[in-house]
């Protein structure tokens, strides 16, 4: 066998390789999506967005409960971590520079970023359940604050980074404090990417349930005082989809592909912005 | 020549004196002084590095932003030396203002783009913000291309447009110098044409200071002309006799294009 004919077979192992090994990933994703619709969408009903869910043994129920709870931890969750994550990312990148408070703060959301959300679930138990009383909506979405807020925050400074410094200059050349420049100019100029920072924290934590299952438990009724305990849909799917009743198990089905389908819509939006960039 | 002082007639609206500066431990220049004429145009010419957008930027405090730089020496604006420490560097950049480069519009609209400097210092209602706008696009000669679509964004506008969009948005705070460093480099022949143009208008209301790489534009633009070389001062003075009869031999080889 000559060089030439050894180098092509080379190159055909290697493209099979790949292909099987891209086919065996997008098997096991598809197969997960597949079950995911076939199950959801037989389980999908206007009972599933008007009732609540039902109490063990009892017939039917919905997720309204778990539903408004969810949309609820999570609204709250995004009202704190997308300007406590923006202020924070304008910090690293405008002013904190090299200095030693930014590169801490650097390290620990980095940290913060892959840490086991379930260890951030035992931090606010500990933290707000145990000494404020008890379970709470609140609680819940202290804890997926903790876990987006270092996404707003990386992304955003990356996304400062990006900005020419003649631009900047530009912002300070006509007198502008260095507040207004960093809010007014630079952010603006990169707000598409922020958003999509923003929006992608948000998928990430309406998913979560681990944190959650400390801090919001759960609850039967319907209720949005987010000061008692309250129900939402991860924490719902995890408890019903390992319960015996064939209702509740229906259910989590529905609950799971709702939850797909929001995060899907969410990084539809998410991309569309990025790609339209801002052009004001 | 170069620790000498270096005059002009009439009024020196800028006066630089001994001025070094340093990038950390590079010294960047070297000693400089010069007048930075009143309602004049002073270009500054030489070779890439030779110091020319340093001094400028030192004229705004530029180099505040960044640490590790530092400026020695004065600069008179005023009755005051600007490099002091308590100058208020948003102040003075409002009063001496800064064209880039590379166009910079801010990424908003057009009338945003320069109601934003005029707003950090001038509480203007809406009709008079309205004609400021309105005054400075004119002065910068885009009106006519624009009046139409002032809330488009800044950015939807051509190269040449950006950059005369850039000088309005400096003159709309209505400073008393305006600093140009190679404001043309990044635009074609006929935008180019424009902006010498404003230039030339321009200059009955500020001091211009302009950093170029082009000769023929100093010295068509110019009335005084400085030679600068490896951080240093070589020549200073008027554009005629500085391009006609130049007084050094290196201010001669550059300008005959024997190096550089």
């Amino acid at each position: 066998m000559n060089r030439y004919s050894r180098r092509i077979l080379t190159n055909r192992i290697g493209i099979g390789l790949s292909m099987l090994a891209m086919a065996f990933g997008l098997l096991a994703l598809l197969w997960i999506l597949w079950t995911l619709f076939y199950n959801g969408f037989a389980a999908l009903s206007w009972d599933l967005f008007a009732q609540d869910t039902p109490a063990p043994g009892s017939e039917g129920g919905g997720l309204r409960n778990a539903i408004v709870g969810s949309l609820l931890i999570v609204g709250a969750t995004a009202l704190v971590s997308t300007p406590v994550g923006i202020f924070a990312g304008i910090y690293l990148a405008e002013f904190g520079g090299k200095s030693r408070f930014a590169a801490a703060t650097r390290f620990v959301t980095d940290i913060m970023l892959s840490a086991p959300s379930i260890v951030v679930g035992l931090f606010v138990y500990a933290l707000a359940v145990e000494t404020l009383g008890g379970f709470s909506g609140w609680a819940g979405s202290l804890a997926l604050s903790l876990i987006a807020i270092p996404v707003v925050v990386r992304t955003t400074e990356n996304m400062l980074l990006l900005v020419p410094g003649s631009l900047r200059e530009a912002a300070f050349a006509v007198g502008a404090p260095h507040w207004q420049v960093s809010l007014k100019v630079t952010l603006r100029a990169v707000k598409a990417g922020v958003l999509t920072g923003i929006l992608l924290a948000i998928a990430r934590v309406t998913g979560e349930t681990a944190p959650l299952l400390f801090t919001a438990l759960n609850n039967q009724f319907y209720s949005t005082d987010m000061s008692q305990p309250m129900g939402n849909l991860p924490v719902v799917i995890f408890q019903f989809a390992m319960s015996p009743y064939d209702n509740w198990v229906n259910l989590a089905w529905g609950g799971a592909l709702l939850i797909a389908l929001m995060v899907l819509a969410i990084n539809i939006v998410a991309r569309v912005l990025f790609r339209r960039k801002s052009s004001d | 020549m170069s620790a000498h002082q270096q005059a002009v007639d009439g009024e020196a609206i800028l006066a630089v004196r001994d001025l070094s500066f340093y990038y950390g431990d590079f010294r960047g220049l070297n000693k400089v002084s010069l007048d930075i004429a009143q309602n004049k145009v002073t270009a500054f010419i030489g070779p890439s590095g030779c110091g020319k957008s340093t001094l400028l930027r030192t004229f705004n405090r530029m180099y505040d932003l960044y640490p590790g730089q530092r400026a020695e020496g004065q600069i008179i604006f005023h009755g005051r030396n600007l490099l002091d420490r308590k100058q208020d560097v948003n102040l003075l950049r409002a009063r001496i203002g800064m064209v880039f480069q590379k166009p910079t519009p801010f990424p908003m609209t057009i009338y945003e783009n320069i109601a934003f400097g005029v707003r950090l210092y001038e509480p203007l209602a809406k009709s008079g913000m309205d004609e400021r706008v309105e005054w400075a696009l004119r002065k910068a000669a885009l009106w006519e291309e624009t009046r139409n679509k002032l809330q488009q964004s800044g950015l939807s506008l051509s190269g040449g447009q950006q950059q005369r969009l850039c000088i309005a948005r400096t003159i709309a705070v209505k400073p008393d110098v305006v600093l140009l460093d190679e404001p043309t480099s990044a635009l074609d022949p006929l935008s180019t044409a424009k902006i010498e143009e404003l230039i030339n208008e321009l200059k009955s209301d500020y001091s211009i200071a302009i950093v170029t790489h082009n000769m023929q534009q100093a010295a068509r633009i110019s009335d005084y002309t400085a030679f600068m070389y490896l951080g240093e001062l070589i020549e200073f003075g008027n554009t005629r006799e500085l391009f006609v009869k130049p007084k050094k031999q290196q201010t001669e080889d550059y300008i005959t294009g024997r190096f550089g």
